[in-house]
């Protein structure tokens, strides 16, 4: 007690708490999906390639936005900023793939929503949907460290905003890769 | 001093300079009106428009009992002033069967969610926070600012369903589907139904954002010396309530996603083979329980989120007004605990009649027994606090000790319902209402009640006048217990909630002179409570100034700050603590705060 010992930054603390609050939700979602699972008229999912692709897009994005960080700590600033950029821009390609596959599913005539449409494509759609909502919160932290990352009138060399976003980002990353393993095991 | 960027969920927020800095020196910047009152991000000021908010949505919502309470109470008579205020609403004087759904929905969920949530953890997290552990400000007074603002919007949205031409929501408080996904099922399915959500997922983001605050808060900035074990109960309360706000809300909002879906988009997470008005619906494959459980899985921690700030702050009171360290610390902090945990295993006994597995119910019954260990914990130190005590009955203490009382009588009748045997005959009756609205309405109100008289001093620098005080207090228990005492019998005879009109009813028209007896009642404690509002914005700009830094001799440390505290709270340095905060009557002395040094022949605690 003698000394104040090394606590954790507030903000990462509360980036964390946060993480368990998303992850109720998606614990909530998913045990939903379970239940409804073993009720009546239950149709089984089938997963589109394009998703392979998304998964391993924000796979690849969580690795640069760790290279970005250790950039920044190593004050390489070009290449910090070229991950930077790189990883914002993994994250929309992610969000485009996610969207294409979904529309995929007509072509399919397989409706998501609507009359005729199965609770589990449904579920697809709601869960998946939900996520990407949270990889877009993630997109604009992103964009919005960079823009000041590239701003020639504000020289910032902290570490910790990109630090919380790297976490968040790495976050929805393996909340992605749980929800893609959890869709194709529990079709 | 740098900026940072924090993620969390929906947006991304940043935060700029920390309020929480160890700033040697006083804040003396300048402050515009719009700085200062509306977009502040000092907690206290934070923690006041919570509570003023919360009082106005007190007012809305208890002027709706009141309306419905007069349907209930004289069924045959007509009030021609009534449709003069609501129009198609109370055709011919008297409240119509929409209306009166409308009024009980909106009655619940504004209490429940408005008042009791926002208006109660949100109003003494913010205020008591930072004052009570000895920080400048929360971990981020952004966050915590939009933490309000959210709710505003929240509340401006569900203000404005009030107002739409098919209603507000008017399903009941838990907006089960089917009724609340199909908007052809009833008038109040239609747009405030939508409304209901919207606002209630910006409320669950307002939470999120407040819970996720305190928590950090509580955990990172303690003064030097605050060890968890020293805080002050209310903070413990306040603790594990953000804490089952953050796990739970959640939830609620991918119920409500789904819901949303159900409405909108014509999906079929929660409908199936439904015909309304002849009309066959195209949805199959749906679950309506598959919602109670996603909805009660929040629905049962959310009585505690309102009950633990309350409880914890009604510790911390009796303590400090029977002049007596609080009986078994640690028992009260592990039964807070205990409670917490038991919150999140218990919700199925809501769903007792859904044709819930009875094997499955049973492990739900035992585990709602088992709150009456902590409650029963909680109880007999509360009592042995005050046992012998030196008592100086103050508004803040009498509500403490009434808080207790509605606690007792509220928790005996949990034990009835958490059986689910009983519960075939007792759901859905005036007993279930009399039982919910005790323990948890009417107790936590109690609780709030006494927080603002014994914090009213330190939010306005004045004292709430304690000849209203005292009249507020004798009239609204009293009241309480004449309101809700005999919906039991009521509701033991059988009588079931949401009917408007219970005359042309062999079995419960018996009871029709009790009805009038509870809304007569409820009328006069709702207008003590208006004295109550008088007396708070009264006190504020004339109440009786306070002249001393510790008017009722606590040890805490938001005590140790000025009358009328800046923002960072502390003029100098925050102080340090060297001990608990319930050092009451030892070695011949009244208090001894937490600042104080240990003595050479103290043990330290």
């Amino acid at each position: 007690m003698n000394e104040q010992r090394k606590k954790i930054h507030p903000h990462k603390f509360t980036l964390w708490v946060a993480i368990g609050s998303i992850l109720m939700m998606f614990a909530g979602l998913t045990s939903a999906y379970i239940v409804k699972r073993n009720q009546a008229s239950w149709m089984m999912l089938e997963i589109p390639v394009l998703f392979w692709y998304s998964t391993i897009t924000i796979l690849a994005s969580s690795a640069t936005v760790y290279l970005a960080l250790q950039k920044l700590k190593q004050r390489e600033m070009v290449a910090y900023r070229r991950w930077l950029v790189i990883t914002a821009g993994l994250g929309v390609l992610f969000l485009v793939l996610q969207i294409v596959g979904f529309m995929q599913f007509g072509e399919l005539d397989i409706r998501l929503i609507g009359a005729g449409s199965n609770a589990s494509y449904s579920f697809l759609l709601a869960i998946s949907g939900l996520h990407g909502l949270h990889v877009l919160g993630g997109v604009v932290a992103l964009v919005v460290i960079a823009i000041r990352a590239l701003s020639t009138t504000n020289r910032n060399y902290s570490s910790i905003p990109l630090e919380i976003a790297a976490t968040y980002w790495h976050f929805v990353d393996i909340l992605w890769i749980y929800l893609f393993i959890f869709f194709n095991w529990m079709k | 001093m740098s900026s940072e960027t924090i993620t969390h969920g929906h947006a991304a927020v940043q935060t700029a300079a920390h309020a929480h800095d160890e700033h040697g020196h006083d804040h003396h910047h300048e402050e515009s009106f719009l700085t200062k009152y509306i977009f502040s991000t000092d907690h206290k000021m934070i923690g006041k428009q919570f509570l003023i908010t919360g009082i106005i949505w007190a007012i809305i919502g208890g002027l709706f009992s009141v309306l419905f309470r007069l349907q209930l109470g004289y069924p045959e008579m007509t009030f021609p002033f009534l449709e003069d205020l609501f129009g198609k609403w109370a055709a011919g004087g008297r409240i119509t069967n929409e209306f009166y759904y409308a009024l009980v929905t909106m009655h619940g969920t504004i209490l429940v969610f408005f008042v009791l949530t926002a208006g109660l953890s949100g109003t003494f997290a913010n205020i008591l926070i930072p004052l009570q552990i000895g920080a400048r400000d929360m971990a981020s007074g952004f966050l915590n600012m939009l933490s309000y603002w959210f709710f505003f919007l929240a509340s401006v949205v569900m203000f404005a369903s009030l107002f739409i031409q098919t209603g507000p929501a008017s399903g009941g408080w838990t907006i089960y589907p089917p009724l609340s996904a199909l908007g052809q099922a009833s008038e109040g399915s239609k747009l405030g139904m939508d409304f209901w959500l919207i606002s209630m997922a910006l409320f669950i983001v307002s939470s999120l954002l407040g819970g996720l605050n305190y928590i950090s808060t509580i955990l990172n900035l303690r003064t030097k010396g605050m060890s968890m074990t020293r805080m002050p109960l209310t903070m413990w309360a306040i603790f594990f309530t953000a804490v089952l706000g953050v796990l739970s809300f959640p939830v609620l909002l991918s119920g409500a996603v789904l819901l949303l879906f159900d409405r909108n988009l014509g999906t079929s997470f929660y409908l199936s083979e439904i015909v309304v008005k002849g009309e066959i619906l195209p949805n199959e494959g749906g679950s309506a329980i598959l919602f109670q459980h996603l909805f009660w899985f929040l629905g049962h921690p959310e009585v505690y989120i309102i009950l633990l700030p309350a409880m914890g702050m009604v510790s911390e009171i009796l303590s400090v007004n029977s002049r007596k360290p609080i009986f078994g610390y640690l028992a009260m902090v592990g039964s807070l605990f205990a409670i917490c945990i038991l919150a999140f295993l218990v919700w199925a006994h809501h769903m007792f009649v859904t044709g819930l597995n009875p094997f499955l119910g049973a492990f739900f019954v035992l585990l709602t027994l088992l709150i009456a260990v902590p409650s029963a914990i909680k109880v007999f130190n509360w009592l042995t606090t005050i046992w012998r005590g030196n008592i100086r009955f103050t508004p803040g203490m009498l509500f403490a000790i009434g808080f207790v009382s509605l606690f007792i009588s509220g928790g005996l009748t949990g034990i009835f319902l958490g059986n689910s045997t009983l519960d075939i005959h007792l759901h859905d009756t005036y007993f279930v209402i009399a039982h919910f609205h005790i323990v948890m309405g009417v107790a936590s109100f109690f609780g709030m009640f006494a927080g603002v008289y014994h914090w009213f001093p330190k939010m306005y620098g004045r004292y709430l006048n304690t000849t209203m005080a005292y009249i507020h207090f004798w009239v609204t228990f009293v009241g309480s217990y004449l309101i809700f005492w005999p919906m039991h019998y009521q509701g033991l005879a059988g009588m079931p909630r949401r009917y408007t009109d219970f005359s042309n009813w062999q079995s419960f028209n018996q009871f029709s002179d009790m009805n009038r007896f509870i809304s007569t009642v409820a009328m006069v404690v709702f207008a003590v409570q208006l004295l109550f509002v008088f007396n708070f914005f009264y006190s504020i700009f004339k109440g009786r100034k306070v002249t001393s830094q510790n008017p009722w001799g606590a040890n805490t440390l938001e005590w140790t700050t000025p009358i009328n505290p800046g923002h960072g709270n502390w003029p100098g340095d925050i102080p340090e603590v060297h001990r608990w905060a319930y050092d009451y009557g030892k070695d011949g002395r009244e208090f001894i705060p937490q600042t104080e040094p240990v003595g050479a022949n103290e043990s330290a605690h």
